[in-house]
């Protein structure tokens, strides 16, 4: 059995991290961390660089084995997994999809080409290469377009779209594999201010019907999204409650906000 | 100019993916003009050489018959490495390992048929009765039936793909530690078959064929069938490249090229997506080192040198990465080069060959498909033939 954080005795859990430790050749990257995420939860990382959040990515998507603690999914059927022990298409599979910190698209493939690769469909090599792509398909491409923006780009080559597009784009592949979690690394990371708004609108109107785990730097973008927000600091969580709270900590002001936080809790 | 932009050109009209489909290419016009073009001028060749002149500027002799049948077991070559490193982004450096394995396979038959016409007189290969041996190794003697050389001319080399590439893929081993490794590998085995004990006639390989299926290896008619069968492979090899290609497989190929992450974030195991490219790479490449082998009436430990591997790296590279024809441009491009400057002016070859290579890659990094394509939009009034996807 998982034992669940006592806060969330009464709530569905999705994910359950605890005791996790991960050490690049001795530097400590992870330090007895311990993680939950509710169903249809919009949780907020926030760090300063190097504090691990990547990393904490990188555990969760198998990318990264950690050398103790457990990683638990719990599927809605009542299954729960250990991630640890999954490869990283695995993971995927069971629904845990990931956006990176600096933007990984297909370049030489279309926009719609990226989004088609993207679906959540049977993915062996024999598979994939009898698969016909279906009326249905095509909605589900073209609803992802809209939501993303780019329908009017579709038949471009994805390595000629604006920085803030493949953003975007990398976005609209997760939703085309309609995962039960995101992963989204630095959304905002190099968006005009009104990109970045409509990024923060997208991911709040993904709430509920997905879970989320956003990592950001960019405080005005935090402020727009955020509702519980983690403070991870040399692998370990320093705080996490409600972004009002934790901005105001001293501690988290301390490690992390500096000035920039000083500012803004103060305005 | 980025890789990417190459691609491209072949991606102008968009196609819907419906599955593999042998005949899609009769939903691209040009191409199957072009195709039938190159299999048709290909066919030239032979032709004259039968029927046309003896002499003058139409005369086809039958050395150049077996010359440009090995152009094209070298094309065939190049086009299985694109298919790595050009699509898939694996720069595999143990092609020419796969290319003489199956050289080699196709030679020991062509060894057995000598039979008693050798040298020594012996039922035995004349290296073996030189070396001492009184009776047949085992696991020479499958390799009386030309059926079994046959597949084995794929199987053996798809196999070293398959578990060498398994081991290499599994542990993640990646990008130029990739490479490395490769190389390694064919080190390993030309060293191996340089040996004499390895029962591969050591340094001196095989050579002194003298028929296949009764057909006599020295006659025009038997190179000009060779000839004809090497045009096929390579268009059989165009064919599987861009069927492929046009599926879902293909498309998840180019992507792990561009962003393998992104790929096994997406659900695929790119092991084995990688994997099943590299055994099929290794397949090609042995059918055409078997071809070449006849054409060419000698295969030693030479011809598996890790030089060899970096040849075929290079003429891809010339004639286009990542593009269709490309690497057959680049293969009959270098080595008709290479013919011309090792008689005029023999000691300068590798220094030529490196110069070529440097400015490929400083100044065409899309080879010469790449160039033909910057030319052509340079010219916009004629867009409306864009037409061909090299
Ligand atoms: N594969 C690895 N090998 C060695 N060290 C690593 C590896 N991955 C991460 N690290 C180290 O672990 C620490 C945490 O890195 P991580 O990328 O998780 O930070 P981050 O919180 O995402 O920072 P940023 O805000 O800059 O993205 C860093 O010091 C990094 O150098
Ligand atoms: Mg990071």
């Amino acid at each position: 059995m998982i034992h669940h954080d006592p806060l969330y005795k009464d709530t569905p859990l999705i994910l359950s991290v605890s005791g996790v430790d991960k050490s690049f050749d001795g530097f400590k990257a992870i330090n007895d961390l311990n993680f939950y995420l509710e169903e249809g939860e919009l949780r907020t990382v926030i760090g300063p660089n190097g504090a691990g959040k990547s990393t904490f990515m990188d555990i969760l998507t198998g990318r990264t084995k950690p050398d103790c603690g457990s990683v638990v999914f719990h599927d809605s059927d009542g299954h729960d997994y250990n991630l640890a022990k999954l490869r990283e298409f695995e993971i995927n599979r069971l629904g845990i999809g990931r956006k990176f910190q600096t933007p990984s698209i297909y370049k030489s493939h279309t926009v719609y080409d990226n989004l088609v690769l993207s679906l959540d469909r049977p993915r062996g090599a024999f598979q994939s290469l009898i698969y016909r792509e279906s009326p249905d398909d095509r909605e589900i491409i073209h609803d992802v377009l809209k939501t993303i923006r780019l329908s009017d780009r579709k038949q471009d080559l994805a390595g000629s779209l604006s920085h803030g597009q493949k953003q975007w784009l990398e976005i609209g592949m997760l939703l085309a594999q309609n995962p039960r979690i995101l992963l989204i690394d630095e959304p905002a990371a190099g968006m005009s201010d009104e990109e970045s708004e409509r990024t923060g609108e997208l991911l709040l109107s993904l709430e509920k019907k997905h879970s989320l785990i956003v990592i950001e730097h960019d405080m005005e973008f935090i402020r727009q999204i955020a509702r519980k927000v983690t403070v991870l600091h040399q692998g370990h969580v320093l705080k996490d409650g409600a972004f009002d709270k934790v901005k105001s900590d001293p501690e988290v002001i301390e490690v992390y906000l500096g000035r920039q936080g000083e500012k803004s809790a103060t305005t | 100019m980025e890789a990417w932009r190459i691609v491209s050109y072949s991606f102008k009209k968009p196609r819907r993916l419906t599955g593999i489909n042998w005949m899609y290419l009769s939903d691209n016009k040009k191409e199957i003009g072009l195709f039938l073009m190159i299999g048709v001028l290909l066919m030239l060749i032979p032709g004259m050489n039968a029927w046309g002149p003896d002499s003058g500027v139409f005369a086809v002799s039958s050395f150049q018959v077996s010359l440009w049948g090995k152009y094209l077991t070298y094309a065939v070559l190049a086009m299985s490495l694109n298919l790595l490193w050009g699509y898939t982004g694996l720069l595999c450096l143990c092609q020419s390992l796969f290319f003489a394995l199956g050289g080699y396979m196709m030679g020991m038959h062509l060894m057995l048929m000598i039979g008693e016409r050798g040298a020594y007189q012996n039922v035995l290969p004349d290296f073996m009765v030189f070396l001492g041996y009184t009776e047949l190794p085992t696991h020479w003697v499958p390799f009386y039936s030309f059926w079994f050389s046959s597949v084995a001319v794929l199987c053996v080399p798809g196999l070293v793909a398959l578990v060498f590439g398994f081991l290499a893929f599994r542990s993640r081993i990646k990008g130029v530690y990739f490479s490395i490794l490769t190389q390694a590998l064919t080190y390993a085995a030309c060293l191996l078959f340089f040996r004499n004990d390895f029962t591969f006639g050591g340094n001196n390989g095989f050579t002194d064929f003298k028929d296949v299926l009764g057909l006599d290896l020295n006659l025009a008619s038997t190179q000009r069938i060779l000839f004809i069968l090497s045009v096929l492979l390579l268009l059989l090899a165009y064919v599987i490249t861009s069927g492929l290609l046009a599926t879902k497989f293909g498309k998840i190929q180019q992507a792990i090229r561009d962003s393998e992450n992104r790929v096994s974030f997406s659900g695929y195991s790119t092991t084995s997506f990688k994997l099943i490219i590299f055994t099929l790479s290794a397949m090609i490449a042995g059918a055409a080192g078997a071809l070449y082998v006849p054409q060419v009436g000698i295969i030693n430990p030479s011809e598996m040198t890790p030089a060899k591997s970096l040849d075929v790296v290079v003429w891809v590279a010339v004639g286009g990465r990542g593009t269709k024809w490309g690497p057959v441009i680049g293969a009959i491009v270098v080595n008709l080069l290479k013919s011309f400057a090792t008689r005029a002016y023999p000691d300068s070859w590798f220094i030529i060959l490196g110069m070529l290579f440097v400015i490929v890659v400083l100044f065409l990094p899309d080879g010469i498909v790449g160039l033909y394509h910057k030319i052509r939009s340079k010219f916009p009034q004629k867009a409306s033939l864009k037409a061909i996807t090299a």
